[in-house]
């Protein structure tokens, strides 16, 4: 009992000299008479660095196979299996992380942020599947991307889309990459990675929303071939550019075209386009003013979309955690009452003034302000362009494959009755 | 190439006439053909070359505008690997650990610095503060899962040891061991649980930004060998 009683005194002295013990130890190691041997914690290593080169080098080799299979060997059954690999390795395997469409994030925080560094692999994940759709077309979407795998085997009666639809939502990746990279920059969120409908069905465990959303998308996905890559996705809006100028590309037909038609239902996807009718060119001929009027307006959708983006800055700020905590600070401060607030109670005793808080929130404001005006003038070039691509005209004399939107998934051609 | 087309279409031909579809069949190849001579002088006329060079012009521009972004980014290229850690000494044990992570359960767990660990026998990250009883007794733990095992060693001291299979991360004994003993007990990333994600869910919202990048060659801070100022 007396041990007991000599414990709870110095428990209770201690608890209210806490400050000046804090750094010390309170109570020393004791020195062991019984050859008592103390235990060292258990720290597991983590992934070896070299294993992320070989993430690297199946990039590599299933971009290679992809593009292969795409302009040479043109077998979808060779590209299906391809996919159902990427998607047990980069998919099921590597968890969904790393992905060649977040690594835009890490980027363009790379680029913004000195402090931080990229790794050789995040870049070379970034760099490669451009590299490759600048010359062969977007075989990384067919062959190695695991989202897009995923969506693509799911397919099942694919619907076609009216193209003002397609024209419409096809303006949503855009919003996206705007907004993506202007979250990352800041150093605010990595909103593709938390927001990546799949990873959670990769990984087999995630937030009860996310899940509902993975599986609405594949789920949609039987019906609207490919939503994600189609709708949402950031970086096929880079890999579209790329693709639109692409050395080789995927071809329908082997030799010359027919016009036997029996491909153009046989994407899923609404990218092959159809030959020019000629009565339409007759039609479009008054379009040459509309061009002028249309391509005038563009720097003056810049610079509403500029002005609007300039304008949200305040609101789209809130996001980051900072600016959220100084404003909450600021505009109710009864909330350094709460007990329950953590971010609140966590900053009132890390002993940071309020000044500092303010002046660092008040800093990614300013990023945000032009960030806002960059964002909101891209998206305007955007709309503009998509407005005035509603009017240019170019002569098609067969069916071919949309450069920026096919997929390379090669299921048009086992439709093509033209062979070698 | 031409010529390989043409035979082909000779043959199909009398493929075809043997048909019954016969007239349908002559004039889709009709077609065919006159499309066919078309093309021949597109492709060589000045408007289709000039094309030619735009695009290659732009996949060109297209290829050195990813040659900059790839050379400033490269500006802060490691070659390191790095992957996420608590800083033991900023953390306070919120328990947004426990419920953050991509993991279930977390990835975070308790880890004991022995070293740091005083023996007690009234361990405040073993026994809750407000028991009824001074004793051993479950509901006197204050260890959720009861993932700290508590062993006698020699009078007046215990070993407290954690089964990693059944912490979660919650950081309850933590906050006890830190608030009333040495706080050898603290919360770490197990890095073969963690996932590495490109932002740490955890990270973002930690409220006492404890959470960083760091070298995968070091990827514990555990306290002992692990100091406030910095890595000893």
């Amino acid at each position: 009992m007396d041990k007991w009683i000599k414990i709870a005194l110095i428990f209770t002295l201690l608890i209210f000299s806490l400050e000046g013990f804090a750094q010390k130890q309170r109570f020393p190691k004791p020195e062991f008479g019984t050859g008592y041997s103390q235990p060292t914690p258990v720290t597991p290593e983590p992934r070896a660095l070299a294993l992320e080169y070989t993430d690297v080098i199946v990039l590599l080799i299933v971009l290679s196979l992809s593009s292969w299979i795409a302009i040479k060997d043109r077998s979808r059954k060779k590209m299906l299996w391809l996919s159902v690999f990427t998607l047990l390795y980069f998919g099921f395997y590597r968890d969904g992380c790393i992905c060649a469409i977040g690594s835009v994030q890490n980027v363009a925080l790379t680029i913004f942020d000195p402090g931080y560094a990229i790794s050789i692999t995040t870049l070379l994940f970034f760099l490669l599947p451009l590299i490759f759709t600048l010359y062969f077309g977007r075989t990384f979407c067919a062959g190695a991307c695991p989202l897009g795998a995923i969506q693509d085997l799911l397919i099942v009666k694919p619907l076609s889309l009216p193209e003002w639809l397609r024209k419409t939502l096809g303006i949503l990746p855009y919003l996206y990459l705007a907004l993506a990279v202007l979250f990352a920059a800041t150093g605010t969120d990595f909103i593709i990675c938390r927001y990546d409908p799949f990873v959670g069905i990769f990984r087999m465990d995630a937030a009860f929303h996310m899940v509902i959303i993975g599986i609405a998308f594949l789920l949609m996905g039987m019906f609207v071939a490919r939503p994600y890559c189609r709708f949402l996705c950031p970086y096929g809006v880079l890999l579209n550019w790329m693709s639109k100028f692409s050395k080789w590309h995927l071809a329908i037909t082997p030799a010359a075209c027919i016009q036997c038609k029996l491909c153009s239902d046989s994407c899923p996807f609404d990218a092959i386009d159809y030959p020019t009718d000629e009565k339409q060119v007759k039609q479009r001929i008054w379009g040459v003013n509309r061009f002028l009027v249309y391509a005038v307006l563009i720097p003056l959708w810049i610079i509403i979309g500029g002005y609007a983006g300039s304008k949200a800055h305040v609101w789209i700020s809130k996001a980051n955690p900072k600016v959220y905590l100084a404003e909450l600070l600021i505009s109710k401060p009864e909330v350094r009452l709460d007990e329950k607030n953590l971010d609140v109670q966590a900053f009132l005793s890390s002993g940071k003034s309020m000044e500092m808080l303010v002046d660092e929130a008040s800093v990614i404001r300013r990023k945000f302000y032009f960030g806002g005006w960059i964002a909101g003038g891209f998206m305007g070039l955007v709309i503009g362009m998509t407005l005035l691509n509603q009017i240019i005209f170019r002569t098609k004399k067969d069916y071919q494959p949309n450069k920026g939107n096919c997929y390379s998934c090669v299921r048009c051609v086992t439709y093509c009755p033209v062979k070698n | 190439m031409l010529f390989s087309s043409q035979s082909r279409r000779s043959l199909r031909r009398i493929i075809v006439l043997q048909d019954p579809y016969v007239k349908i069949a002559v004039n889709m190849l009709n077609v065919n053909s006159h499309k066919q001579i078309r093309g021949i002088e597109m492709e060589n006329s000045p408007k289709n070359s000039r094309r030619d060079f735009i695009k290659k012009g732009t996949r060109l521009s297209l290829l050195l505008t990813l040659g900059a972004v790839g050379g400033i980014a490269a500006k802060h290229l490691t070659g390191e690997k790095y992957v996420w850690q608590i800083d033991p000494f900023k953390c306070t044990q919120c328990g947004r650990c426990a419920t953050s992570c991509v993991m279930s359960p977390s990835a975070v767990k308790c880890i004991h610095a022995y070293d740091l660990c005083g023996y007690c026998d009234l361990c405040g990250g073993y026994l809750k503060p407000d028991a009824n009883q001074r004793s051993t007794a479950a509901e006197n733990q204050l260890c959720p899962t009861a993932a700290i095992q508590r062993k006698y060693i020699e009078e007046p001291y215990f070993e407290y040891v954690i089964d990693e299979s059944l912490c979660i991360g919650c950081a309850k004994c933590v906050k006890g061991c830190t608030s009333f003993g040495n706080g050898s007990l603290h919360l770490q990333i197990i890095q073969n649980r963690c996932l590495n994600c490109n932002e740490c869910s955890i990270a973002r919202l930690c409220p006492s930004e404890a959470i960083s990048r760091v070298k995968a060659s070091n990827p514990y801070k555990v306290k002992g060998s692990f100091t406030k100022e910095g890595k000893s």
